[in-house]
């Protein structure tokens, strides 16, 4: 009997911050519990689940979780036996962990997608287990160049002492083409160029009838109407569209124009633009605490109200381990 | 979109009406720019009386950042006031809340600029 279930995409985000990784102090962490008990003064709790209830229905995001440190790589399941990830930053661990342990000493195969090979997109391959098991296949697709030279460069003595050679894994590189689709395993995959130093590509991925944007370190410079209208093509009725948003706008646009990087507002109105359905925040600045985080958030959420037309659009935030089905 | 100018000794109050975006933008910062040399040499500021702008997109404010950074490197500068509260509410969220000075009024923002400004104000403003 046929699953009633359409065959969509998961989506599990391993790494969401941008630049560098970051991990929460023991001051970070006694701050929250301060203000946690603040909050659940004078109440009184007769189990783990009635605190577990009240944490979880009564305070901040930003209080009980945190929205986590690995640099990006995000993965998108589709029933495949093969993988698909964006991006090999320090999330690559975990999500070797995690591959590892499904495969239960099978050989996989994993199917990368390079935005760019700036180091925080890079750096977590060292630490991929996979690529250290004889019989796994990966295979790093991407635009650029020197997708091959940066990650053989980063395994190079004196930075790392496992030279890229040594890789046990079968590893081929594979040249993507911009603006057209290509089928990699039953997943459409279509690159769009983005303004980036040394230049980032956003990947638009479909399966199912659904449609995932991979759309990080890009900056939109909101000089013209042409220029949002290519993104807002390329983000054309999304499900899901993970996007830049590293900085309020007034810092995007002033101290950190040129940065290449972009924000919560210009993300709302370039999905708006595409009649995007769920607009989730991503490569989050490494300076900002989880309540930033979480501002930048309800900002976004309320600037989308404020300017909505006929077309409603989700927003949220991405945090290392949020699951998403599409 | 409308710009339009009124001087008061060293201030020059720009009323903008109607909806800056993508589309208005460039004809915004050309009406904008006549005035930022003059009030730099001046010792004054611009200020924008906002009290008519209904929505201003991210493009829009990306104009009046362009526009505070071409007056300050004339040491000169703009400043805002009289918000509607859906155009206030956007300056906050987007943080030019944090980059612009912001007025409630526009004859607060002319006493901020200077006692000339304001006593012209006030004779023209009964």
């Amino acid at each position: 009997m046929r699953s009633a279930k359409a065959p969509g995409m998961k989506i599990r985000f391993w790494g969401t911050r941008g630049s560098i990784p970051v991990a929460l102090t023991s001051v970070d962490i006694r701050d929250k519990l301060a203000l946690a008990l603040l909050q659940a003064s004078g109440r009184t709790f007769g189990s783990y689940e009635e605190a577990h209830d009240f944490a979880t229905s009564e305070l901040d995001f930003s209080l009980t979780h945190t929205f986590g440190g690995h640099t990006p790589c995000v993965e998108i399941e589709t029933g495949s036996d093969e993988y698909f990830v964006c991006d090999m930053g320090s999330g690559a661990r975990p999500f070797g962990v995690h591959v590892l342990a499904k495969q239960a000493r099978r050989a996989a195969t994993v199917n990368v997608f390079m935005s760019h090979v700036h180091w925080d997109h890079i750096m977590g391959f060292p630490f991929f287990g996979p690529a250290y098991v004889p019989g796994t296949k990966i295979r790093i697709h991407g635009c650029h160049d020197v997708v091959e030279q940066a990650f053989r460069l980063q395994q190079a003595a004196p930075c790392f002492p496992v030279d890229f050679t040594q890789l046990a894994a079968n590893i081929e590189f594979v040249r993507l083409e911009v603006d057209k689709p290509h089928t990699v395993a039953g997943l459409t995959v279509t690159p769009h160029l983005q303004l980036h130093s040394g230049d980032s590509y956003g990947f638009r991925f479909e399966h199912g009838g659904k449609s995932v944007i991979y759309s990080t370190d890009s900056e939109h410079k909101l000089e013209n109407r042409a220029e949002a209208e290519g993104f807002a093509n390329f983000f054309r009725d999304a499900d899901v569209v993970i996007f830049d948003a590293m900085y309020a706008l007034a810092e995007a646009i002033s101290v950190k124009a040129d940065w290449g990087h972009s924000s919560n507002i210009v993300g709302v109105e370039l999905c708006q633009m595409a009649r995007a359905k769920h607009l989730v925040l991503f490569h989050h600045e490494p300076a900002n605490d989880d309540a930033t985080l979480e501002s930048l958030l309800k900002e976004a959420r309320r600037f989308e109200e404020l300017t909505r037309s006929d077309h409603a659009l989700k927003v949220s935030a991405s945090y290392d381990g949020l699951e998403l089905e599409v | 979109m409308t710009v339009s100018p009124r001087r008061f000794a060293n201030a020059v109050v720009l009323s903008v009406a109607g909806r800056l975006d993508q589309d208005t933008c460039d004809e915004f910062r050309g009406e904008l720019m006549k005035h930022v040399e003059q009030t730099a040499r001046d010792g004054g500021a611009i200020i924008l009386d906002l009290a008519g702008l209904e929505y201003v997109s991210s493009a829009g404010l990306r104009c009046f950042m362009l526009a505070s950074r071409a007056a300050k490197t004339q040491h000169g500068r703009i400043v805002v006031a009289a918000l509607q509260p859906m155009v206030s509410e956007i300056f906050e969220i987007s943080h030019f809340n944090l980059v612009f000075q912001v007025f409630p009024t526009v004859k607060e923002a002319v006493a901020a600029t200077s006692a000339e400004a304001l006593t012209e104000f006030e004779k023209a403003t009964p």
